[in-house]
């Protein structure tokens, strides 16, 4: 390849993704609306930020992919590229003031125009966002340039900066909740109320490149520590792990403002759902697209059980669980029975029905005197525990951390024995588990009987949760979603688990300007994540080495 | 005797025959009193199957493009319903710049035919880019992954036009010629909702006569046969995929402009029930079967407007309306059950060992 | 004593025939071969005994009972195990899990024994253990329990799935080609365990092979098959000099015994 081609062909090409790529988070508005909010405070915006991550991303990957091992033409290729993407937004900005392109695209306004051009007017803002774009790409190519540890101490150190600011509203409250002399003294040191100081952006690289060194020193010995242990002491210290972990759980909420404990819980409901989900599809490999059904009935069971509303049957809380609980159960069979022998995508999209029809019936003013209709069942008693009301989100955390612990516990227990391994056998290969004398529709019921138990558990507290339940809670999202938690964290694996959850749920209720692009992201994150690691986040220990060369080889298939 | 008798017949086989015998019995006994009681008259019911008729054969055209992807890749494009809605959405201001500019009541006939060009085109694209950049690395993983890259550029997409576009509903412009009534043979239909299924049945005509007849549908066809096997012919497997991304996404694109110009609206959301209710059809007719997903289309539409009124009105059910999109799954679950391959599809030879 | 008796079988595939009304004893403990050209009709055999296939006439009687049409689990309960042409083993289950999935049909415990820790399960899950651990070591795959089954090379897989077969303690075990795609060692090693299994573990096994040697070393009896249709059964000598076996085989038979 000569060096034009190879210009043209990762320089442009890749600057041309890199340049679409950020013309596309401008136009939805996410450059604007992110500029409202500084990672270094009168320095940085946030929006500005996102831009500048693409671009020298797209650079350093024109750098990377070169085919030719010549430093000058890697270089070239980056700084190509950066000026590529910015010609990019350059192009695009000529445009938007000449014509009226906001006809179309909503998100092409003046403002955004601004932020593009430094706020520099006519051509002069043109060619600071020229300059801007090269500059990015010869950052980007020294970055390529630079031996491994300055490279992954200075990526790191900026994305520490990034990530601080951009968590300034999950860390600012935690630290002024202490109320210290000392710690306040911290807070106001590294952040204003928009975005970290400039000393607390310094002060914070420092410390970081600190701490990484002192990490990169002494990895090597303190793994080494660890596993020259005897297996006693390795068993101990996993305990005392665990107890740590416990310990943490278990305080957790007292830290946490009201915000962060509701947001907790919704991540912890989704745990539930996802240990559930993960018995059906990561044990048994059934894929179930209408799980919402079960949370659903959990839901609807504790609410006509416990609401004075529609029939009054004055139960609390703590007598209606187990018949909720039951009542999924029974549904599991239920909804079980029909797609016995349908496999794979038939399962999916008839499972996916069960969960419309059954939302449409909620919805709908036939079965309204009954259950709610559109309006649903409200004024849901709190659960009540030996006279103590539990009304706020740290109460019904806990709730929900039983109800994981036990679920997690039981899962465990099951893989482990015959049920789990019939499962895990039919998810194999159902015509040979059969042949291996796994009665294939007791095995399946089992499976969504207690999946469906699983999720039914997780409505019942999220009715006592929110008060109130309605049929719009319970759209195929959630299953959409809980199925998504699964895969992406490592399917049948569950810390993975735990680790979706907090990832696709907890992570845009925190980064509230995401609220409107939250969707965008999430499905980036999706289709990103699966090229990346298609094994997940946190894979089950056995599937982390093979996963890949399983699909890199291509299935090596023995006849 | 009771062994052998235990052994042979499962207790589910009976429940489902039962659930299925009394779902049957409802909907006759609900036909029969709706039809008795006379709730509706004639013309109603003509109205009814006109407009299911109109509707399926969009869904048909959607259902095309699942089927087809489903052919070559095995896989639900989850995303497909979005690539419905992205041509319209954008022909949706082409049509108001000429509305704007009096070219649409001058040209209406060129107008449309810009506008199908310009929503054909978008819709194409948005196909042919998410086949390449979600689905094509990753052939040959399991299964669950496609469909989780597929469920994420759904959600990519919708966004993605809601950020540009805007969150609000569109009105499309109207087109004179398009409105008003025919008389046919005495009765009175709506002029769009014929054009509408013209229009889907030619365009399927096309479609179908491409795949069977000409060498790049033949080299599809193989394709979805055995891949190994049509790279070993000399197929470039490769290009056969994209080019059924491509057609699929062309039918998707006149689908969502029909879909505009019946029902008068596009907003960033339109794409995911007629994508469902597509994909339900596609299912319903045997997946991976084209006239197969244009039937299923068709049926599906049909039922949907016939349906809540024959069926439940004779029950006793209140705003039996509600109900329809119910009733399409419900439908979608029988036909699963009781015949697993669809309506037209050939019994898949279960591999065994 | 006759073990399987299996009378006027016939399994059709739309219009092709691919058993047509066989009759075959299978004596108890005898290896008995089954020959025959591609697509005689012998893999379709065994999954109509497994109950994978239902064939549309015929009685399959097994140990004195009718099994034609019974689901392939019911099929192993009574005591028929198989191992399959193409290798079919549980790619992402260990092989001590893929062993003791084959000894499924054994354990008793149920959904709440596991949960709760009871005894009982717990017992009888290290039996179940301790079996499959015996079973690897008995095929020679001690010490890598824990390995995926889809990170074995081809010969270990065949023993792995012989060893899950093994797990359920059959009286009848039908072997489809297990030394396809070995070498002449690996070959000789699978004749002598398939001996021995006969010998010490007195099973009953069927045995569809290709490589005359070995059919004519191990069998007791020898089957042979042709479009579906029985053409020919005896010893090993009769069927070697029988001539409508050598007609059936004729040009192709060269090619068999090369394989
Ligand atoms: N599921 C099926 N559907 C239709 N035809 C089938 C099916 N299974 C097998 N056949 C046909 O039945 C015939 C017998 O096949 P079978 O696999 O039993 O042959 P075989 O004797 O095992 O051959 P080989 O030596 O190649 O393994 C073949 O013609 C085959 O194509
Ligand atoms: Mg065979």
């Amino acid at each position: 390849m000569t060096k034009a081609q190879s210009l043209w062909n990762q320089g442009v090409k890749i600057g041309a993704i890199g340049g679409v790529s950020v013309l596309i988070i401008s136009l939805v508005g996410m450059v604007e609306s992110f500029g409202k909010r500084d990672i270094i405070a009168g320095i940085l915006p946030m929006g500005v930020a996102i831009a500048l991550i693409i671009s020298i991303l797209a650079a350093y990957m024109a750098a990377k992919k070169t085919s030719i091992p010549e430093k000058s033409i890697q270089f070239a290729n980056a700084v190509v590229s950066g000026f590529v993407i910015s010609g990019f937004l350059a192009v695009f900005v000529m445009i938007g003031r000449s014509f009226n392109i906001r006809e179309m695209f909503v998100g092409a306004s003046p403002v955004l125009y601004n932020i593009l051009t430094g706020g520099v007017a006519g051509a002069g803002g043109i060619f600071l966002l020229l300059l801007t774009g090269v500059l990015c790409g010869a950052f980007a190519g020294i970055l390529h340039m630079l031996k491994d540890l300055p490279r992954k101490l200075m990526v790191n150190a900026l994305l520490t900066i990034f990530i601080l600011g951009l968590l300034q509203e999950l860390i600012l409250p935690i630290l002024k909740a202490w109320d210290v002399g000392m710690i306040n003294y911290l807070a106001g040191l590294f952040y204003t109320l928009n975005g970290l100081t400039p000393i607390g952006a310094i002060l914070s690289v420092v410390i970081f490149c600190i701490l990484y060194l002192l990490w990169n020193a002494n990895q090597g010995a303190i793994k080494f520590k660890y596993a020259s242990l005897p297996k006693e002491a390795r068993k101990k210290s996993q305990v005392a792990a665990l107890i740590v972990l416990a310990v943490i759980l278990i305080v957790l909420p007292q830290f946490l403002g009201l915000f962060l404990s509701e947001v907790i819980t919704i991540v912890g409901l989704y745990v539930l759902l996802g240990l559930g989900l993960n018995i059906v599809v990561g044990y048994a490999g059934l894929l179930d697209l209408g799980y919402v059904a079960f949370f659903a009935i959990g839901s609807y069971v504790v609410a006509l059980l416990t609401s004075p509303q529609i029939f009054a049957f004055g139960l609390n809380f703590w007598q209606a669980l187990p018949i909720a609980v039951i009542c999924g159960i029974l549904a599991g069979v239920m909804l079980g029975i029909p797609v016995l022998k349908m496999r794979g995508d038939y399962l999916a999209i008839a499972t996916l029905g069960f969960g419309e029809i059954i939302r449409i019936l909620v919805l709908s003013d036939f079965l309204r005197p009954w259950l709610g209709g559109a309006q649903g069942i409200g004024s849901i008693p709190n659960p009540n525990l030996f006279g103590f009301q539990m009304v706020k989100p740290q109460h019904i955390y806990y709730l929900l951390l039983a109800g994981i612990i036990l679920v997690i516990f039981i899962s465990l227990r099951l893989k482990k024995s015959k049920i789990g391994r019939a499962w895990m056998a039919m998810r194999e290969d159902e015509d040979v588990a059969q042949a291996m004398g796994i009665n294939l529709v007791a095995t399946k019921l089992l499976a969504f009987a207690t999946g469906a138990g699983f999720s039914a558990l997780s409505g019942a507290i999220f009715a006592s949760k929110i008060g109130s339940v309605y049929p719009h809670s319970f759209n195929v999202f959630i299953s959409i979603n809980v199925v998504c938690i699964v895969i992406i964290g490592g399917i049948g694996s569950l810390p993975g688990i735990v680790v979706g959850a907090a990832v696709l749920m907890g992570l845009p209720e925190l980064l509230r300007e995401f609220a409107e692009y939250r969707m965008f992201v999430y499905g980036v994150a999706l289709v990103i994540v699966m090229l990346l690691r298609p094994e997940g986040l946190l894979p089950e220990a056995r599937h982390k080495m093979e996963f890949h060369d399983e699909t890199e080889a291509g299935a090596k298939t023995v006849a | 005797m009771f062994q052998k008798w235990k052994d042979r017949v499962t207790i589910t086989d009976i429940v489902m025959w039962m659930i299925g015998g009394t779902l049957l019995l409802l909907c006759l006994w609900g036909s029969v009193s709706t039809i008795r009681a006379g709730l509706y008259t004639k013309s109603h019911w003509i109205d009814f199957l006109i407009f299911g008729l109109a509707q399926g054969s969009i869904y048909a055209l959607i259902a095309t493009g699942y089927t087809m992807v489903y052919g070559v890749l095995k896989m639900i494009n989850f995303a497909h319903g979005e690539v419905f809605m992205s041509g319209p959405f954008t022909g949706y201001f082409v049509a108001t710049a000429m509305w704007r500019s009096d070219f649409l009541d001058n040209h209406p006939i060129m107008a449309i035919i810009t506008i199908f060009a310009v929503a054909m085109f978008v819709s194409t694209m948005i196909a042919f880019l998410v086949e390449k950049i979600a689905y094509r690395p990753l052939r040959g993983a399991p299964r669950l992954i496609p469909l989780i890259t597929a469920i994420g550029a759904s959600f990519f997409l919708q966004y993605l036009f809601k950020g540009l576009y805007g969150s609000g509903i569109n009105a499309y412009p109207d087109i004179e010629i398009l409105n008003g009534f025919w008389m046919i043979f005495g009765i009175r239909v709506l002029k769009i909702q014929v054009i509408v299924i013209i229009a889907a049945i030619v365009l399927m005509l096309v479609l179908y006569n491409f795949i069977m007849l000409t060498r790049v549908g033949k080299a599809i066809r193989a394709v979805s046969e055995d891949k190994e096997a049509a790279a070993l012919m000399g197929i470039n497997v490769d290009a056969m995929i994209s080019t059924t991304f491509i057609i699929g996404g062309m039918a998707a694109g006149a689908a969502g402009v029909l879909y505009a110009l019946m029902f008068k609206q596009v907003h960033f959301f339109m794409g995911f029930l007629p994508g469902l209710k597509a994909f339900t059809a596609a299912v319903l007719g045997g997946i991976g079967n084209i006239p197969g997903a244009m039937l299923g289309g068709i049926f599906l539409g049909l039922i949907e407007s016939v349906a809540p009124a024959l069926f439940l009105d004779g029950l006793g059910i209140i705003a039996p309306y509600q109900l329809k999109d119910a009733i399409a799954f419900t439908m979608l679950v029988m036909v699963l059950i009781f015949r697993p391959t669809g309506i037209l599809g050939e019994r898949l030879a279960s591999k065994k060992a | 004593m006759i073990l399987l008796s299996i009378q006027e079988m016939t399994k059709r595939f739309g219009g092709l025939v691919a058993l047509n009304a066989l009759n075959i004893n299978v004596k108890e403990k005898s290896i008995h071969s089954i020959i025959g050209p591609n697509g005689a009709g012998k893999t379709t055999f065994f999954n109509c005994l497994t109950g994978f296939y239902r064939p549309e006439e015929g009685e399959v009687m097994f140990n004195g009972q009718s099994i034609v049409g019974l689901s392939p689990d019911r099929i192993v309960h009574k005591g028929i195990s198989r191992t399959y042409q193409n290798i079919r083993l549980f790619p992402n289950l260990t092989a001590l899990e893929n062993v003791m999935v084959g000894y499924h049909v054994h354990l008793k415990s149920g959904f709440f024994g596991p949960i709760l820790g009871l005894k009982k399960t717990r017992m009888e899950e290290e039996k179940a253990t301790q079996i499959a651990l015996d079973l690897l070591k008995y095929v020679n795959m001690e010490g890598r329990e824990d390995t995926l089954a889809k990170n074995f090379p081809y010969g270990e897989q065949r023993r792995l799935e012989m060893a899950r077969a093994l797990a359920s303690q059959p009286k009848l075990l039908l072997l489809d080609e297990p030394t396809a795609g070995m070498n002449p060692k690996e070959t000789q090693d699978m004749m002598d365990f398939i001996q021995h299994m006969r010998g010490e573990l007195g099973i009953t096994i069927i045995l569809i092979e290709h490589q005359m040697r070995v059919v004519m070393n191990i069998s007791d009896i020898v089957t042979v098959f042709d479009y579906g249709k029985m053409i020919a059964e005896g010893l090993p000598e009769e069927i070697k000099n029988n001539k409508t076996v050598i007609e059936a085989y004729l040009g192709t038979g060269e090619a068999a015994d090369s394989h």
